[in-house]
């Protein structure tokens, strides 16, 4: 298949990729660029491991194109760390052990990175509400609720 | 050390889960990496009569195929030794591997798989294990004469087997019986079935696995491979979530095969959708409970009959099965115990572990059943419990001596978090003594 060169702006990034029209984000992040922070789930749309951020809104990158982000900025958790310093979130996931087998953190902490940015105060329903879509097969769902409660109230 | 006792602490690794940094197994990408896909039964039971991989070899970006005949060792492995890594021959279950194709990505591998001619004469399956042990089953094992799995020579039933439950039945002022039924589950971790294998630099293959018990999986896939141990780099330790998915080999043989045919770093790992629909489960399961009990609610006897539908191999479900057994009469002290279970091949997809081995399936079984004889008996159901719950120095089934007893102390302390009031007389009651 014929390829095409994709340019976006990668955690902070300029980057430009030669792919094919039928790659997902998900695909360009992972195979081509080696940005493995975003898991590969279901990749079907289900299980949220996945998500980035795309100018700031959480997608699913298993269900995005890559040539529909031409010229837009991704975020990944990568992307998390500013000067090598935990974001809020990171540390309360970390510390308040939000996570088990680890494999749908990034996906979490991306949702609940944009959630925070909208809603700085969330309760308890508006959280489970905004994170439904990201599954934990572990079962941490207690731990990364209050890590985002303990988040939004100033402890980190 | 106590220090530590109810504290948080930081999850050991865990600054790599939040960052993004650990690798798991689908995270390593090597120079030159190839990839597998399986080709699967289409059907549940049937006999391969042609299976012609030319065309498929001749797709642009194919490396090549892996069939029974590229295999350095034995085509058999897991924990029952039954099933064949790559079956060209009779298959038992829809799905199960019989070819793999090796290209330079997957959607490569897709297209090539398309294009196996591959000629099956379809059979008639059993689904139902019950439907399975009666006379005129289809049979599940070419070359066997009835469905059900040996736990030794010539042996079907297995039984546990603690005093008399006859004698214990005529000891009873009354007997209930309740029958249960569990369907298949699966473990469904948000990581799928993925495996990365090469050959190093100092001539070992080297396998990057999501294994939950990689020893037991080394001695598994080293016939495959007839390679000495020595020469065999098993690495795991990072999964995404297993739940018992990963106590059996699922993508480290073909993977590891691969390697060792090309040369070259191979990965090979499955879809969601594969691993939802073939990759092993928790096997369906029957169950009957027959109790005996006097007028002041002690037990006298216990007869509890198991069916486990393991599917088209053995896999661990004589593990679970066995282990279920061991503690399916329950928490409590009962002199009369008769565990029977049965093993069942049928052309479901492999019934391996899941969670809790097989014991929970026990337990939630006993559980249901006294609350049910609770209720019959007139008797409060913690009440029930309480009258019967191990002490130190009762016996199990297989007559093991259970020390430590706890049972009792965690159920005062489940009614004191649950705002249960117990009267006097149990809360007096202690696993110390009876
Ligand atoms: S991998 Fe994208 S939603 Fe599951
Ligand atoms: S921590 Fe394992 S799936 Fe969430």
């Amino acid at each position: 298949m014929k390829q095409q060169v994709l340019t976006f702006i990668l955690n902070g990034e300029e980057v430009a990729v030669l792919v094919t029209p039928t790659e997902t984000l998900l695909d360009v992040l992972r195979e081509r660029l080696q940005i493995t922070g975003p898991k590969r789930g279901c990749d079907d749309g289900e299980c949220g491991a996945c998500t980035v951020l795309l100018d700031g809104e959480p997608v699913r990158s298993c269900l995005t194109l890559a040539l529909t982000v031409e010229g837009r900025t991704v975020t990944t958790v990568e992307g998390l760390m500013v000067k090598g310093e935990l974001d809020r979130l990171q540390k309360a996931f970390y510390e308040r052990g939000a996570f088990q087998c680890g494999f749908c953190t990034p996906g979490m902490l991306m949702v609940a990175k944009s959630l925070l940015a909208k809603n700085p105060n969330p309760s308890r329903d508006e959280i489970r509400s905004y994170m439904a879509g990201n599954l934990c097969r572990c079962g941490s769902y207690e731990e990364i609720i209050e890590a985002i409660q303990a988040v939004a109230a100033g402890e980190y | 050390m106590t220090q530590y006792v109810g504290q948080a602490m930081p999850r050991y690794g865990g600054i790599g889960q939040v960052t993004g940094t650990t690798k798991y197994v689908d995270d390593i990408v090597l120079p030159g990496m190839l990839y597998a896909k399986c080709l699967r039964s289409p059907v549940h039971k049937g006999i391969v009569r042609k299976l012609d991989l030319s065309a498929a070899e001749a797709v642009p970006g194919v490396v090549g195929t892996l069939t029974a005949a590229d295999i350095p060792g034995q085509n058999l492995y897991g924990f029952s030794g039954d099933q064949p890594v790559l079956n060209n021959e009779h298959l038992r279950y829809k799905g199960e591997p019989i070819a793999a194709v090796v290209a330079v990505d997957e959607d490569t591998c897709m297209e090539a798989l398309e294009k196996v001619k591959l000629e099956i004469e379809e059979q008639e399956p059993v689904f139902d294990m019950l439907e399975a042990i009666k006379p005129g089953a289809p049979i599940v094992r070419p070359g066997t004469t009835h469905n059900l799995l040996e736990f030794f020579p010539g042996v079907t039933t297995r039984i546990l087997k603690l005093g008399d439950v006859e004698q214990g039945f005529a000891e009873a002022d009354y007997v209930f019986e309740d029958r249960f039924v569990h369907n298949v589950q699966d473990h469904a971790p948000i990581e799928p079935h993925v495996s990365v294998a090469y050959w190093d630099a100092a001539d070992q293959l080297v396998i990057h696995t999501v294994s939950q018990m990689p020893y037991f999986h080394l001695r598994y896939l080293q016939p495959i491979f007839n390679l000495p141990l020595s020469r065999i780099r098993y690495v795991g330790g990072v999964i995404g979530g297993a739940f018992g998915a990963k106590n059996d080999i699922h993508a480290d043989h073909i993977a590891g095969l691969a390697a060792l045919k090309f040369r070259k770093p191979v990965k090979y790992r499955w879809t969601k959708r594969e691993d939802l629909s073939y990759s092993t489960k928790r096997g369906a399961w029957v169950f009957e409970y027959k109790t005996g009990i006097k007028k002041d609610g002690r037990i006298t006897a216990r007869h509890i009959k198991q069916w486990h539908d393991t599917g088209a191999y053995g896999a661990l479900s004589v593990y679970a099965v066995e282990k279920c057994g061991m503690f399916a009469a329950g928490a409590y002290h009962i002199p009369n115990i008769l565990v029977e279970s049965q093993i069942i091949f049928t052309n479901k997809p492999i019934a391996s572990s899941m969670r809790g081995f097989g014991v929970i399936n026990g337990q939630t079984c006993v559980e249901v059943h006294m609350n049910k004889i609770a209720e019959a008996i007139g008797m409060d159901p913690w009440e029930l419990r309480f009258i019967n719950a191990w002490r130190d120095g009762d016996q199990g089934v297989t007559r093991y001596t259970v020390q430590g007893a706890g049972g009792l102390e965690a159920m005062k302390k489940l009614a004191e978090l649950t705002g249960v009031q117990l009267p006097d007389h149990l809360m007096a009651m202690s696993s110390r003594r009876r």
